[in-house]
């Protein structure tokens, strides 16, 4: 197969970026989209042209590290990551146009990549049970409904990749923050710390400067884990509930 | 050399105990002045980072991804073993042990398998407060599966992502000493080489990824909890970052590298279709639980679609061959069945590599709603990755490299023979024998960070007060200086062929002669050739663009350097091996029936490497196993 790629060049943060072209040939079918950029490279170096940036990993669809926007959609065509993308999904001479995830507070790297560190920084700002190694009870001691262990699974499925915010007419990284906070707060071991772990993502999220949820739904759509939008209707309620409480001075 | 394996005296089931009991303690206020680099953040590093840290002392981890979060635990599907017998089925601390150790082919050591056995239940314990959301049944209590090389169900699981949802457990603990600012946490951060000072290891030189520059950072001690070395072969399931740098450039700073030839290859993966493949996908070894492998009996029928094959033409080997076990045979066994019959010529698919795992029997006796229910998202995967619908058409697979046994030796301490280097999880040898067993990489890496490195550290820590070295002292310099020079001769050479294009060269040449089978005589052509490739390597890459940006390639020729170096000891390692174990088949030793043939009058040993200089050959150094509670017995699947 034959591909017209209009590819995002940009050699480091300050530099303007444009968007250049390059013919991917003889392609397998069966080929995934990042190994068809691996043989568009390969080509590259051949030609003594500088390989395309991207950044991938696992290659399986799991560690939420490759991050490319195809044809406006983050992830590309289909439900899953850019990894388990096949190029047979694609007619024979298409053009593909090829972008880095589009979110402010995901400031350029190089070419495709970026530097979603505000997603760590979320993370540390509440995203996890305190607990000490060593301290724990029986796994058995505290009984877990199979309804909310589940529900909490579905949550916890995030794999971080930023597909969410890049979908967002906002830029807003909503579903990232509610599933963490949804993942924790629905078990009775997160318990303890919710309204505390709420309001501090919620406040490390506005300023990492992502935007606000308008019920676009995006999010839930180009999502390669899952993750539905009620996540987020479930935040709010507690953001609020724990933001009011936090400001009239009651202390957990 | 000796090597002290610091085993400590007593009956098995005492041994961690009498340890804990004398071990040396750090006090709280003394624990503030001490600093520790972890390299990596998989499962090993991100929970010996935050444990460490929630003690008080001072970390700083690095990992090459842009997040801790992404560290290659994270693609662990199936299950972490743990002896809590809550299945009431007869599990025990002791058969943990046993299953682990047998499984391996008793080529690991006692006390740290009893060890890791030991601690596999807290581990359970540990990741549920963490808010791991393991499967539970409908009171309410945690659920179990069963695994291969086991009569009992000891498997905890959370659906087919077990490796995702432990790892984020361990990075929000280390995301919690982040906040803390008990960790310093470097992404996008690559060691590059160690640094040794007066023979103790104090310290690293590590690479920005995404501004090229080269820095040095010193500490008290040094964990590395870097992984495995897979990647060696170019395909296998690892992910495209795994590499074997920070490992065996540790080695060249003289630490020992144990067991290198001993490597495990996944029976149940996607095959090969092309050249242009950058990894293998695993396909859960659950499939075999209803799947049935067969080839065709006459090669002529290799061509005809599956469904043309007549039954009686079909053979199931693996049902001939294993009766008891059939298609549930382990691992190392059912991997070299499958290239048996490839090499038969009787293999299907392009290039005649793979065998069919037919469920049109498992439809027809319990229906496709059920399979799917079984299997679906795997189902699925393996649609979108082949095309093939597998409830249709039988599915193609054939093994990948998968895991490494080997590593850098370590005592019952986890440290090396270097003072202060400690090796965590995948990236030392210890627990795993010859051979791991499904479900046993998760414990270990978890079992070293949160349970064994904090009560262990301290045997070396106590004797290091003042004693951490300024970053200014020369030998930092020097190590710094010898990782630019290196960086910038990659750059320079300017040579006609990709980095990718020399490791998909010596990792095909491990794969023929280094991989399911080995002979002395392969082996040795080998050796012969890789020199070549080194040769050709270092007059002929091509590295584009510079250093002081993010630069792939940069990064990829510095890891293929190392491939080339260390294919070299993985081949001699292999070679002096005189004997069969797990996953090491030497196709000169084996019974009649082809079974692995150990030689445990001869080959009952840790062998492991010590480099010496460059242009040297490595000289062996052996560790005897004294097995002195188990006896070790021929496995038997028949």
């Amino acid at each position: 197969m034959n591909f017209h790629l209009k590819v995002w060049r940009q050699d480091s943060p300050n530099d303007a970026g444009s968007f250049k072209s390059y013919e991917a040939v003889n392609i397998p079918a069966e080929a995934s989209f990042l190994e068809m950029l691996d043989i568009v490279n390969e080509g590259l170096v051949n030609t003594s042209i500088e390989p395309i940036e991207f950044d991938s990993d696992c290659r399986e669809g799991i560690c939420g590290m490759c991050s490319l926007t195809i044809n406006g959609i983050p992830h590309g065509p289909g439900r899953g990551t850019t990894c388990q993308l096949y190029m047979r999904k694609f007619r024979d001479g298409d053009s593909i146009t090829i972008e880095p995830f589009r979110v402010g507070a995901f400031p350029m790297v190089k070419d495709l990549a970026t530097d979603r560190g505000a997603f760590d920084r979320i993370i540390v700002a509440g995203g996890f049970i305190t607990e000490r190694a060593g301290s724990a009870p029986d796994a058995n001691a505290m009984l877990i409904p199979k309804g909310i262990a589940d529900e909490a699974m579905d949550a916890a499925a995030c794999i971080g990749c930023g597909a969410c915010a890049a979908a967002c007419p906002n830029s807003s990284a909503m579903l990232f923050v509610s599933a963490k906070v949804g993942h924790l707060g629905l078990l009775p071991q997160g318990k303890p710390e919710q309204k505390r772990r709420v309001v501090s993502m919620v406040n490390q999220m506005d300023s990492e400067g992502f935007g606000n949820c308008s019920n676009f739904y995006e999010c839930e759509a180009v999502c390669p884990a899952g993750i539905p939008v009620s996540f987020i209707a479930r935040m709010n309620r507690q953001y609020t509930a724990a933001s009011f409480e936090k400001s009239a001075g009651i202390t957990e | 050399m000796t090597l002290d394996s610091k085993i400590p005296a007593g009956p098995l089931e005492q041994k961690w105990t009498s340890f804990k009991n004398t071990a040396k303690l750090i006090n709280p206020a003394n624990k503030r002045k001490f600093e520790l680099i972890v390299v990596g953040s998989g499962l090993a590093g991100s929970s010996a980072a935050s444990t460490l840290a929630a003690q008080g002392f001072n970390i700083k981890c690095f990992c090459y991804q842009d997040s801790p979060r992404r560290a290659h635990s994270i693609a662990a599907q199936g299950g972490i073993n743990a002896a809590k017998n809550y299945q009431n089925d007869g599990d025990s601390t002791y058969r943990l042990f046993y299953d682990t150790i047998k499984g391996g082919d008793f080529r690991s050591r006692e006390a740290n398998v009893y060890r890791l056995a030991e601690v596999s239940a807290s581990i359970i314990d540990e990741c549920a407060a963490q808010g791991v959301p393991f499967a539970r049944e409908y009171g309410g209590q945690l659920a179990n599966r069963s695994f291969g090389g086991a009569q009992v169900s000891r498997t905890f699981y959370a659906r087919g992502q077990t490796g995702q949802q432990l790892l984020i457990g361990a990075y929000s603990a280390l995301s919690a000493q982040i906040a803390r600012k008990q960790v310093k946490m470097f992404p996008r951060t690559e060691m590059l080489d160690l640094v040794l000072v007066d023979g103790h290891a104090k310290g690293i030189v590590v690479r920005d990824m995404v501004t090229g520059e080269i820095s040095t950072h010193s500490a008290d001690a040094v964990l590395l909890c870097t992984g495995g070395y897979g990647n060696a072969f170019y395909l296998s399931t690892n992910a495209r970052g795994c590499n074997v740098t920070a490992t065996y450039r540790a080695h060249r700073r003289g630490a020992l590298f144990a067991n290198p030839c001993y490597t495990q290859i996944h029976p149940t993966c996607i095959p090969v279709s092309g050249d242009y493949q950058s990894k293998l996908t695993l396909m859960s070894e659950s499939l075999r639980n209803d799947g049935r492998v067969w080839v065709p009996k006459r090669k002529e029928d290799c061509s005809k679609a599956p469904h043309e094959v007549a039954e009686e033409d079909r053979d199931y080997y693996l049902e001939r061959k294993y009766l008891s076990y059939g298609n549930l045979a382990p691992r190392d066994i059912a991997s070299r069945a499958a290239k048996q019959v490839c090499d038969e010529g009787r293999g299907v698919g392009p290039g005649g590599r793979g065998v069919y795992l037919d469920f049109a029997e498992a439809i027809k006796r319990h229906g496709q709603h059920t399979v799917e229910e079984r299997y679906g998202n795997l189902f699925e995967m393996y649609s979108n990755i082949t095309g093939e619908n597998a409830y249709e058409r039988p599915m193609r697979i054939y093994p990948a490299v998968h895991y490494t046994m080997g590593g850098l030796w370590v005592d019952y301490h986890l440290m090396s023979n270097l003072p202060g280097l400690f090796v965590l999880g995948e990236a030392n040898f210890s627990d795993h024998g010859a051979n791991r067993l499904g479900a046993s990489a998760l414990m270990q890496g978890l079992a070293d960070g949160y349970f064994v490195i904090p009560y262990t550290i301290g045997e070396y820590l106590s004797t290091q007060f003042g004693k951490k070295s300024a970053a200014e002292a020369p030998e930092f310099a020097e190590a710094k200086d010898k990782v630019k020079k290196q960086v910038q001769q990659l750059i320079d050479i300017k040579g006609l062929r990709s980095p990718d294009s020399f490791h998909r060269e010596i990792g095909l040449l491990l794969w023929n002669y280094c991989g399911m089978d080995r002979t002395s005589a392969g082996l040795k052509e080998a050796l012969e050739k890789i020199p070549t490739i080194r040769q050709d390597f270092w007059k002929n890459v091509r590295v584009m663009g510079r250093n002081e940006s993010l630069n792939q390639s940069l990064e990829h020729a510095g890891r293929v350097a190392d491939y080339i170096d260390f294919a070299e000891l993985m081949c001699m390692d292999a070679l002096q091996r005189n004997e069969s174990c797990g996953g090491h088949f030497r196709s000169e030793y084996q019974t009649d029936e082809g079974e692995a043939l150990r030689n445990d009058d001869e080959y009952m040993y840790v062998s492991a490497w010590k480099h010496e200089g460059e242009g040297n050959l490595p000289t062996l150094v052996k560790e005897s196993l004294n097995y002195e509670f188990v006896k070790p017995a021929t496995r038997s699947y028949k």
